[in-house]
């Protein structure tokens, strides 16, 4: 549906993006996953056709986004990271407005408005001014926008930004609900969001993809490494230098301290399982063992990896 | 067509759900009731001295032509004062599209530039035509209190009605230079006093430069029509600066599409 090819776009000397590539399937959903200033919304904007890319091709449904934009623009729903909103009009005012710039045919348009705002659950304030909802009516408000003359492909910038916890499970439902029959790509730079809502992921970082997989897939790959989380009460300096001399572990941080408690990160080797050890050796040399559990790499350390380089630290 | 229609209504909508209609077409009104009232109680006070020396005299009186000494530089004036204030209509049309992020809304719609522009100074046009139509009281005062002739207001209208059309052009080229109305605003108005005051300067400089002075200045090209005159060059000198700026604005638009990429 979405093929993109060493997409490259300059601002002045310095590349926003710098050879991006990557594919999406019909009725997939991708998450854009880095760092503010990543490339994420620039990368969006060219699927978009908002701006041209220096360099590299897009290709929207078969379309290319420079030569058959108009192509491109019928087939994309698009939701920014501000939504596009008109403050002074009227909710069905402004939908109806956005229904006949996108092309719905007249006789449809009623049923389409209604049918969108239905679906984002805006309909009991479908006749007040925007300016005066509150920002998750507006979020979506800007989803009924990019939704109203059913597009095959949503491109949604961080569509949960600034909403409350219950108005993002509810925009994640609803995204979930709408790729049924749709492609969907959206940005963002929060990690659960990701993992709870996207099939694949395309890690971007300065302007590069760094990496494209499923969520899970993804965690396994970077994990390479088991770590334990403990808690002991004892000496620091001694406790420190008796675990990491444990066959299978590899290192041992201190990750914080409460008075004579000390936590402590341990990371072991893959397959060798060193917990009992490690709570014999404690309990032999007579300190307090307050808490010991394994902690599985998410998400969030496969985004910190492979979004901080090396000596950046 | 529908997509055109679709933006002009919004933008004609936008302008009187804003105070900026309403605060410009009332100081507009204000203004030229001013400049009417200014202009008529001089022409009073100038009759009734030309009553009065021709009874001196026993002389029959000097016809007073209304439409020469009061309808001419009343239009003049009008088309002065929408000079000033066209560029508060027109400061907002592409400005504001871009600071609050609605131009990603339009530029990513399949709508092209042109049906963007169009729309754009179409509601400006017609917003302004309205403005126009309401000082056409002023005329009808005269009308029932006089009898001037009917056919040099009609023209002086499509002149004020041109000459509003090329400030409104201009007005939106400069909103789409800038995501601040504030300095569209005060382009477009020093842009439209320095082709005025261009028409001033040629009063006092060699009869080649002042020619050419003249041939620039709008406010030169508006009095034939005040007149009572339609000369096809005049039309054509509005039409041209239309186009002209229409033309920019949309290379402007367009230019989005195409700056960055090497």
């Amino acid at each position: 549906m979405i093929q993109v090819q060493n997409l490259t776009r300059y601002y002045g000397p310095v590349p926003a993006i710098d050879g991006v590539s990557f594919e999406v399937q019909t009725g997939e959903i991708v998450g854009f996953l880095g760092p503010n200033a990543a490339g994420k919304t620039t990368t969006m904007r060219i699927l978009t056709c908002f701006m041209p890319a220096s360099s590299g091709t897009a290709k929207v449904a078969g379309f290319d986004v420079r030569t058959h934009s108009m192509e491109v623009r019928r087939r994309i729903g698009y939701l920014p990271e501000n939504p596009p909103l008109y403050p002074e009009m009227t909710v069905t005012s402004y939908l109806d407005f956005v229904a006949k710039i996108k092309g719905v045919e007249s006789r449809d348009r009623k049923k389409r408005v209604a049918e969108v705002m239905d679906r984002t659950a805006i309909t009991d304030v479908k006749s007040s001014v925007i300016r005066k909802l509150s920002k998750g009516y507006k979020q979506r408000v800007g989803l009924a926008q990019a939704l109203v003359h059913n597009p095959e492909v949503l491109i949604l910038d961080e569509p949960t930004i600034g909403l409350d916890p219950k108005q993002i499970i509810e925009v994640r439902d609803l995204i979930r609900d709408l790729a049924q029959k749709r492609t969907v790509i959206l940005s963002t730079h929060i990690l659960p969001e990701v993992s709870a809502t996207c099939q694949r992921v395309v890690i971007i970082n300065k302007g590069k993809v760094v990496a494209e997989d499923t969520p899970k897939n993804l965690t396994t790959k970077v994990r390479g490494m088991n770590r334990l989380l403990v808690e002991i009460s004892g000496p620091k300096d001694e406790i420190q230098k008796k675990l990491s001399g444990l066959a299978g572990v590899k290192k041992v941080n201190v990750d914080g301290a409460a008075g004579n408690h000390f936590r402590f990160n341990i990371d072991c080797e893959l397959n060798h399982d060193v917990r009992a050890d490690l709570a014999k050796t404690v309990i032999h040399s007579g300190w307090g063992l307050l808490e010991l559990r394994s902690r599985d790499a998410n998400l969030e350390d496969v985004f910190l990896k492979l979004t901080t380089t090396e000596g950046e630290k | 067509m529908t997509k055109y229609l679709a933006l002009l209504e919004r933008e004609l909508k936008s302008y009187f759900v804003s105070p900026v209609a309403y605060v410009v077409i009332g100081l507009f009104l204000a203004f030229c009731g001013l400049f009417f009232f200014n202009i008529v109680t001089w022409f009073d006070r100038v009759s009734m001295q030309a009553m009065m020396q021709s009874q001196y005299y026993r002389q029959p009186p000097q016809p007073m032509n209304v439409n020469m000494m009061a309808i001419r530089p009343l239009l003049g004036n009008i088309a002065f004062i929408a000079l000033i204030f066209i560029p508060g209509l027109t400061m907002r049309l592409i400005a504001e599209e871009k600071r609050q992020g609605t131009m990603e809304l339009l530029f990513t719609s399949p709508i092209n530039n042109w049906q963007m522009t169009l729309a754009k100074f179409s509601s400006a046009w017609i917003l302004y035509g309205v403005m126009l139509a309401l000082t056409l009281v002023y005329q009808g005062l005269l009308f029932i209190f006089g009898n001037p002739e009917f056919a040099p207001i009609v023209t002086g209208y499509l002149g004020l009605f041109l000459i509003g059309g090329s400030f409104i052009a201009l007005g939106l080229m400069f909103s789409a230079f800038t995501e601040n109305q504030i300095i569209a605003f005060v382009a477009t108005l020093a842009t439209n006093l320095i082709l005025l005051a261009l028409g001033w300067l040629s009063n006092f400089t060699s009869d080649t430069l002042s020619k050419f002075l003249d041939v620039i200045s709008p406010l030169d090209h508006f009095e034939d029509f005040a007149k009572g005159v339609i000369d096809t060059q005049h039309v054509v000198y509005y039409l041209s600066l239309i186009v002209g700026a229409l033309f920019i604005t949309y290379v402007s638009l367009e230019s989005s599409r195409w700056r960055g990429s090497r």
